[in-house]
């Protein structure tokens, strides 16, 4: 399987995702934000940091440069698209998922572990998952997810939403949710279900000895639906 | 504007500096000049009341690659690794703006390691705030928490440990120290040291603004009631260019282009300049107009005293300019050749075609004031008697949570999960433990960090403490299985002027030096900070020392959660029963004098060796070093971590429970051990003559002592996690 990591200028979890990628068997490349032509890829990842520094708002200047036109045609002609943290927020600003994501309800960057539900497993990225709570690790200041009320209707009614924050249990409360995201979202779907933008960083928990495995078990399902 | 004393004297020189600089140039100097000169000469950069006392600390080892005296130090941790590393202060910009002054402080020390090359891999602070009581602190701390996170978060670089203390000395004057460390190659390591006639002196990074004049002067005074007014002399960080100028000069480095390269900290493009110069013993000609500057019409004296962050000069090899520009124009960043090195040993300055200063690089460096200040000694405190009827209505476990609770014990964690202590994936060991431990990235050998001082010990007694604090690194490390490598120091303290405050850095230098000594834990790089000041009020004295070790194999790491239940658990070292200092005496008898703990550096040495080789059996389950609040403290926070109880016994010593509990001797440690490996564990502790207590037996949810009292671990929790969130809230 190949896959393709975005540098922006800023983004500073690409190593990272690349480290991740390949341990579970991608090829992976990465691409520079000025290029115009993204590598043949059964997978593009945004990743996370902070692209042109965050200024003007998160993700809002990288969701313009040179290599997101061919990404959003990818995108569209249906290809995976993937946004983990800031490149969550850049796929928010390039309109491939619906909804913004606001500064944290507390006003302060959290880095935590926390656990999420899937909430849908019809699509390539959670399909034959056989675990319904992941436990994940958030590092962010913009993860408060907000959309409209239409926005809200129209991505429950096509089960966008892919995770929610909840407890070890699987129990979405209001006490769980670690931003003040509507509905505790932590990652959605555009409408086909080939583009996820999620906070979290599955990357992160890719060994026993950091902050857990279930980053393992996200990409090791992941490379086994995209074959 | 013609020069005279009294602008001298503005610029925060004294008289006879001025009369001195008269006499090195045979004139008077121009404006330019004597901006020159009073940022080369302050104390932030001379070090001049202190270079005399920093010359006596051990600075050399077996792994030293490169010790004081670059921008920072260089160990070797082998096949080919290095680590890079160094602390230093932003202490009075931090005061006045909070926010921009602890991120350009992370955002500082972070250049200083990359400009030789590394890859920094792990961020650490220490921070000191005054009473939680006083009115600024809440927005001090809030602030600082802020800075440092927006500047590291942004870099992608873990914050993996550091410390927080409160102390009313520090209601003026509050303490920023950052440290980082980086990663290189053995064989890549670059240097400021200019070599070469004629090669091109280039300006890469930002832009120069008119922000952080006479920055480093004014770290260099005490403060007043006016010193809002200095808002203008604090530098505005950009973390997100440095982290551009980060990866353009590593993807420069990775050639063969450099021959020096030095970042722009304090006193900006001035000390950069000189310090390549002074070091390879050459002169340097700079064409002012040629610095890309953010505003127009600024002069040779702004454009040479702007401390404007995120900026760096190289000297590059002939015929190399369009190369390197080439990588500066991929990162969006500003590239100038704006000068040449030259054989004339001068600092040559021009602007409009005009030479608008000329001055011997050695008036500047070699020549700058050095001082013998006055010193007093202190004088060990006398032991003060504790009576019985003081301690009598005392119950062991409500002081535990009073001392869970109190700042200076209680859990950070509303301060750093708000920095990213995660990003690059290495990190094995996050806040809140002994040290920080990050892997080296794709192999099997980790390094520990952690950053400690002892500023009541060394107010109390400053040899001992100076002494303590360096042990105190030492144990941290040796807790979670690193071997203990070498050290950076931050020397926060008074006004130098001031014989007692000088007596105070005097003797915690020659602490620190006597400890480092023995224990072979060399000073490689750090930073000294005085006039931490008020009017005639100066802080406690604070040396915070940075430690770094290794770990051969992070599977060997331990940690100091309790892990399981029937486990034993021993303490290491003896314990004499001294509560002089401790935060026991100070807190709960309100007791403020004595002496601090007394250090045993061959106790020390043997107990923190001892400890390793039982790690290195495989014998150890969990550690902890016993600082702060004694043998019961540490254990309650294993209890917490590992969410397991404990039944406690007290050994039958002659010292009383309060004194067993409480009293903080140095070189100690609590161990869990599997009950098999008693035996093992308790020879190779006789072997190497380590005294030893058994203190019980790890059980579920509670904590016993003596079979009668108790508490429950949740109870011990939240006295220990709440009080800094509660504080921030309100």
């Amino acid at each position: 399987m190949k896959s393709a990591v975005i540098t922006f200028p800023g983004s500073n979890c690409d190593r990272d995702m690349d480290v991740a990628l390949k341990k579970f068997g991608f090829k992976n490349k990465m691409v520079w934000h000025a290029d115009a032509e993204l590598p043949k890829s059964d997978l593009v990842v945004l990743p996370g940091g902070f692209s042109y520094g965050d200024y003007l708002r998160c993700g809002s200047m990288a969701s313009k440069s040179k290599i997101m036109q061919s990404v959003i045609n990818f995108a569209n002609s249906g290809g995976m698209v993937m946004g983990v943290c800031n490149g969550f927020q850049i796929l928010v600003e390039t309109g491939l998922v619906p909804g913004v994501l606001l500064r944290n309800k507390y006003l302060e960057f959290i880095c935590k572990n926390i656990f999420v539900k899937i909430n849908d497993k019809q699509n390539k990225y959670f399909k034959n998952i056989n675990i319904e709570v992941l436990k994940f690790h958030i590092a962010h200041n913009e993860g408060n997810y907000f959309c409209t009320n239409d926005q809200l209707k129209e991505i429950e009614d096509n089960n966008q939403i892919a995770i929610n924050y909840c407890d070890e249990n699987g129990k979405i409360e209001d006490q769980f949710n670690p931003n003040g995201s509507i509905k505790n979202i932590a990652g959605i779907f555009n409408k086909e279900k080939n583009v996820l933008g999620m906070m979290p960083h599955p990357e992160r928990m890719i060994d026993i000895s950091l902050s857990g495995e279930d980053g393992s078990l996200f990409f090791k399902n992941l490379i086994n639906n995209l074959k | 504007m013609i020069v005279n004393e009294k602008i001298a004297i503005d610029h925060g020189l004294k008289k006879d500096e001025y009369d001195k600089i008269c006499e090195l140039l045979k004139r008077t100097p121009n404006i330019t000049e004597l901006g020159i000169f009073s940022a080369m000469w302050n104390e932030h950069c001379s070090y001049k009341s202190s270079r005399l006392h920093l010359k006596k600390l051990p600075t050399k080892g077996k792994k030293v690659i490169q010790g004081p005296g670059e921008n920072a130090g260089v160990i070797d941790i082998e096949d080919n690794d290095a680590l890079v590393f160094k602390i230093e202060s932003h202490n009075h910009p931090s005061f006045i703006e909070p926010y921009q002054g602890a991120a350009t402080g992370v955002g500082g020390i972070m250049r200083d390691v990359f400009t030789m090359g590394a890859r920094p891999i792990a961020n650490l602070n220490s921070i000191h705030f005054g009473s939680p009581q006083h009115k600024k602190t809440k927005n001090l701390l809030r602030g600082v928490v802020h800075g440092i996170g927006g500047y590291g978060n942004c870099m992608g670089v873990p914050t993996i440990a550091g410390q927080t203390s409160f102390d009313s000395s520090y209601n003026g004057n509050i303490l920023v120290n950052a440290m980082t460390l980086g990663l290189v190659k053995k064989d890549k390591i670059f240097y400021s040291k200019a070599a070469g006639l004629n090669k091109p002196v280039i300006y890469v990074g930002s832009k120069t603004g008119r922000d952080g004049i006479h920055g480093a002067s004014m770290a260099s005074a005490s403060f007043d009631e006016k010193i809002e007014e200095k808002k203008p002399t604090v530098q505005v960080g950009d973390p997100f260019t440095e982290k551009l100028l980060l990866e353009a000069c590593l993807e420069l480095m990775a050639g063969d282009s450099i021959i020096a390269i030095q970042d722009m900290g304090a006193a900006g493009l001035t000390s950069s300049s000189i310090e390549m110069a002074s070091k390879g013993n050459l002169g340097i000609e700079i064409n002012l107009n040629k610095v890309p500057c953010r505003e127009a019409k600024m002069s040779p004296y702004e454009i040479m005293l702007s401390e404007s962050q995120e900026r760096m000069l190289i000297v590059l090899e002939n015929g190399k300019e369009e190369q390197a520009k080439k990588i500066f124009d991929k990162w969006n960043l500003d590239f100038a050749v704006i000068g040449k090195t030259t054989k004339s040993k001068k600092i040559e300055l021009y602007f409009d075609e005009e030479k608008v200063a000329d001055i011997p690089v050695n008036t500047l460096v070699e020549n700058s004031p050095m001082y013998d200040r006055k010193w007093k000694k202190a004088k060990l405190p006398k032991k003060n008697k504790i009576k019985k009827e003081d301690t009598k209505h005392l119950k062991i476990i409500d002081v535990l949570k009073k001392i869970l609770a109190n700042p200076n014990v209680c859990s950070k964690e509303w301060i750093w999960q708000q920095y990213d202590h995660t990003v690059m994936g290495d990190t094995i060991q996050k806040p809140g433990g002994d040290a920080g431990v990050v892997k080296i990235h794709g192999t099997d050998k980790a390094v520990a960090a952690s950053v400690d001082s002892s500023a009541v010990y060394c107010w109390s007694h400053p040899l001992t403490g100076g002494k303590q604090v360096v042990c105190e690194s030492f144990r941290n490390l040796i807790s979670v299985g690193a071997k203990p490598i070498a050290i950076t120091n931050c020397l926060n303290f008074g006004s130098p002027e001031n014989e007692e405050n000088m007596g105070e850095f005097v003797e915690c230098v020659q602490g620190i030096g006597e400890a480092s000594e023995y224990l072979k834990f060399p000073v490689v790089s750090g930073n000294v900070s005085f006039y931490n000041q008020t009017k005639d009020e100066g802080i406690k004295p604070t040396p915070a020392i940075g430690g770094v070790g290794l770990i051969k194999n992070y599977k060997n790491m331990i940690t100091m959660e309790f892990k399981e239940v029937d486990s034993l658990v021993l303490v290491i070292g003896k314990t004499e029963g001294h509560i002089d200092q401790s935060l026991f005496a100070r807190n709960i008898l309100d007791e403020k004098n004595g002496p601090p703990p007394e250090v045993n550096l061959f106790n020390e040495k043997n107990n923190g060796e001892t400890l390793l080789k039982l790690i290195d059996n495989n014998l150890i389950k969990s550690a902890h070093d016993v600082s702060l609040g004694g043998i019961i403290t540490a254990v309650a926070k294993m209890c917490i971590k590992g969410k397991k109880g404990i039944n406690i016994k007290k050994p039958k010593y002659l010292i009383n429970e309060i004194e067993y509990f409480f009293a903080e001797d140095q070189g100690r440690y609590i161990i869990e051990i599997n009950k098999k490996d008693f035996k093992k564990v308790a020879d190779i502790l006789n072997k190497n003559a380590v005294h030893f207590d058994e203190l019980g037996a790890i059980i579920e949810n509670e904590l016993y002592i003596n079979d009668k009292t108790k508490v429950t671990i949740d109870e011990l929790s939240t006295s220990n996690k709440s009080w800094l969130t509660k504080y921030m809230s309100k």
